[in-house]
């Protein structure tokens, strides 16, 4: 499994849960969640936006910091933006998640073909090869990413880049936990 | 049907206020929303011409205050809705209905820093419950009844309603949204009305079963019209009731359960016995800082039962052994009835005569008092106060701005009806009083008006008395001339070793000719002897504002006070009475 990193934001799965929100697709709907976000101090560790299957509604899905903040909290003070229509809760242990990342190494030669090996047993692909460098990207679990990324490190990494979190319930489970809709005030 | 209508948007905005029954409505034009002023001059809506945005903020408040009603605002962009953001951050802390409009920069020249073009939404949306920008003319109907329904609904507050130059111009066809339409345009937006029958019955057990019960009303209970509910429950229980300064009026003063206001600056009555409970019912209260003290200190023994329309109050500050979300009224009565039912299946209520008789032995040690002052030396606020309140007329609306003379009022005044007070409570907002006072007015013409202001606020807003004058709206105003930022001198003075650092405001300008400068009468009462007859004149003039200038003791404190971050127990007395202090048991 993967190993323990402390400086992992993710590395406590108490400490963060995802919520996924579903808004109405009007101007501004992001700045008023990332607004009220910042107005009232809460952490946001990641966050992924798209259009949903409705194109009237887009969903965001966030990974939020519940040390300092009660999820409860967050949730409700959430659900009074009005564009906000639902907000499901879900529980790293009970859902799917992805992530992807992408680095850039600067590699040559043996260590270059280390590099592919080890991208082979991630089952990350190589994206582009310049003479003295690749570009990686993988999609996984958040920790997988991070223990890949760990491993890149060694090589020296150039850059990279990581997306916010996407997730889903897991399916065999019971439904998602906590879904409150059409609650405001 | 009639054929179809083609209306500009400017018109149709205009009409859609008066489709929401808008009788009034406080603003200034400009630039961006003049073509909204030009169908005004045809409508039936009565526009009250201020003389700074943020006194049409604060009358539009006001107006709401006293009649339940939507305040509404329109002024023009960039400096102008700049103005308008106090009003509105003010209506939002303290849940105040209202629908703001102002004008913008055509949509075409959004975003090139055109002229008295600012981000309004961008800066109103943390301070609004929720803002939009009008992009299309045939938009305009649904806007302003979204607008409305949501100012209006669930947690009150204010709205916000940006229109573009262009789309006032633009045409489109008249149609009006059916309640329908909007509820399904807003699907994020349900407030929760009915409280879960399940934590009411759990409720109606707690309260039948505490010792110790003290039922904590905040400005809820009035935005919920639950003051009869509220009335009923604390008289069928027989329990101790607290009024914050939001709630002031929502519980009558006079009734025996009514221990008077908790806080920072309450009653020691009221806030030892928030202490002192083992339980307390909060109802449309939110646990604010001003009082809770010390939140870890904070009446430690009691369980709590939050009734609150808003979910996100419930364990935002103290987690609630019972939360119940819900209409402040429908929820009382809930209880109430399950209060009965409990009792005709046999169960009792603990014997609560103990507590009261507790509560009532601190009343009578710890009464509100103040030094009166000697002859010769300058009159205490306090005794002015009583003045003013035992000559008010039945039904009197009382305003105030903030800082000392606006704890004194709320201590001193004696509310016996809901709606009767008007004040800025969470945001604090000096200058509040005079244009809040003159939209109180606006809104019960038939009621006296009192604003209770301090010199300080008076000079922020006092401008607003030239649109009370030119608009026939006859208020009162007593300024408690003190010549300081009072609350502020008297902080500098009991945490700061008495170092005064621009507090003094006794290059003061002469109060009475400025009043008359604006229209008004000008009183000024310097001794006792003068007192009466001047707030005879003053309750006697019906056909112009006045200003009455009392000069008041310049160090007078405010007492009882909890010192910013201490705990409730350690509540400041006043001076004479600190040597009982042992009684707050
Ligand atoms: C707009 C604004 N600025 C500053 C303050 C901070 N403040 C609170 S009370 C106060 C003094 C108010 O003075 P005055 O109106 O004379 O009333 P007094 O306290 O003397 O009764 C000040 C400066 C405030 N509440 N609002």
């Amino acid at each position: 499994m993967s190993s323990i990193n402390t400086n992992n934001p993710y590395g406590d799965s108490h400490k963060h849960h995802i919520l996924s929100v579903k808004v109405q697709n009007r101007p501004g709907v992001l700045a008023r969640v990332s607004g009220l976000f910042a107005r009232r101090g809460y952490n946001i560790y990641s966050l992924a936006v798209a259009p949903s299957h409705d194109t009237n509604f887009s969903r965001i899905t966030m990974v939020v910091d519940i040390s300092a903040t009660p999820l409860e909290q967050i949730v409700q003070q959430l659900f009074k933006l009005i564009d906000v229509v639902e907000i499901t809760e879900l529980d790293p242990r009970k859902s799917v998640e992805r992530e992807m990342l992408m680095a850039s190494i600067q590699v040559e030669g043996e260590r270059r073909a280390q590099v592919v090996d080890l991208a082979g047993i991630y089952e990350a692909k190589v994206l582009d090869v310049g003479s003295a460098s690749l570009t990686i990207s993988l999609d996984d679990t958040p920790e997988k990413l991070d223990d890949f990324e760990e491993l890149l490190r060694g090589y020296g990494i150039v850059e990279s880049q990581r997306t916010g979190r996407v997730a889903l319930p897991k399916l065999e489970r019971e439904a998602p936990k906590g879904v409150t809709k059409g609650k405001a005030s | 049907m009639s054929a179809k209508e083609i209306l500009t948007g400017a018109e149709a905005l205009i009409r859609s206020l008066e489709m929401e029954n808008v009788e009034t409505m406080f603003g200034l034009p400009g630039g961006c929303i003049l073509p909204a002023y030009d169908p005004l001059l045809k409508s039936s809506i009565r526009h009250i011409l201020v003389r700074h945005e943020q006194g049409a903020g604060h009358m539009a408040q006001g107006y709401a205050q006293v009649t339940g009603r939507p305040g509404v605002a329109m002024v023009t962009s960039g400096p102008a809705a700049t103005n308008m953001v106090t009003p509105l951050c003010d209506a939002f802390m303290d849940s105040i209905p209202m629908v703001c409009i102002t004008g913008q920069v055509a949509t075409t020249a959004i975003g090139t820093d055109a002229f008295q073009e600012c981000d309004t939404i961008g800066i109103t949306r943390s301070v609004t419950k929720h803002n939009e920008i009008i992009m299309r003319a045939e938009d305009i109907p649904m806007a302003v009844r979204q607008a409305f329904h949501i100012a209006t609904t669930g947690r009150p507050g204010p709205v916000l309603l940006d229109v573009p130059k262009d789309i006032l111009v633009n045409t489109m066809e008249w149609h009006w949204p059916t309640d329908e339409q909007v509820l399904e345009a807003l699907p994020g937006y349900r407030p929760i009305i009915n409280g879960d029958p399940k934590q009411i019955k759990a409720a109606a057990k707690l309260l039948l079963s505490s010792e110790r019960p003290v039922l904590y009303l905040g400005g809820g209970v009035l935005k919920a019209h639950a003051a009869e509910a509220v009335k009923e429950l604390a008289e069928l229980l027989q329990a101790p009731v607290v009024t914050t300064l939001m709630a002031r009026g929502a519980f009558p003063d006079n009734h025996p359960l009514c221990y008077g206001m908790p806080g920072m600056h309450g009653t020691a009555t009221a806030i030892t016995a928030m202490q002192k409970a083992d339980l307390l019912c909060a109802l449309g209260a939110r646990f604010d800082d001003r009082v809770t003290g010390k939140v870890a200190g904070f009446a430690p023994e009691a369980k709590i039962i939050h009734v609150d329309i808003d979910p996100a109050e419930q364990g935002k500050v103290r987690k609630p052994d019972v939360p119940i979300v819900g209409d402040c009224r429908l929820v009382v009565e809930e209880i109430i009835t399950a209060i009965k039912e409990l009792q005709a299946a046999g169960t009792a209520q603990v014997d609560i005569t103990p507590w009261r008789s507790r509560v009532n032995g601190w009343r009578e040690q710890f009464p509100l008092v103040y030094e009166p002052s000697e002859p010769g030396e300058r009159l205490k606020p306090q005794f002015c106060l009583e003045k003013l309140r035992d000559a008010a007329p039945e039904g009197t609306i009382v305003c105030a701005g903030v800082g000392q003379h606006q704890m004194w009022t709320s201590l001193f005044w004696n509310f016996t009806e809901p709606y009767t007070w008007v004040n800025s409570g969470g945001l604090g907002t000096m200058g509040f009083s005079v244009p809040a006072a003159i939209g109180a007015k606006a809104g019960q013409p038939e009621k006296t008006v009192w604003a209770i202001d301090g010199d300080g606020c008076f000079q922020m807003t006092a401008q607003e008395l030239v649109t009370a004058t030119t608009e026939g709206i006859h208020v009162k105003i007593a300024i408690l001339n003190n010549t300081y930022l009072g609350m502020v001198r008297q902080w500098q003075e009991m945490f700061y070793g008495e170092r005064y650092s621009e507090v003094d405001l006794s290059g003061c300008p002469d109060f009475v000719k400025w009043a008359e400068a604006m229209g008004c009468v000008g009183i000024r009462v310097e001794s006792p002897e003068e007192i009466d007859a001047a707030i005879e004149r003053a309750n006697s003039i019906n056909d112009r504002s006045v200003v009455v200038e009392f000069r008041v003791e310049e160090f007078e404190k405010v007492f009882p006070m909890v010192p910013a971050g201490a705990t409730n127990d350690q509540v400041l007395l006043h001076p004479t009475q600190e040597s009982r202090r042992e009684f707050l048991k």
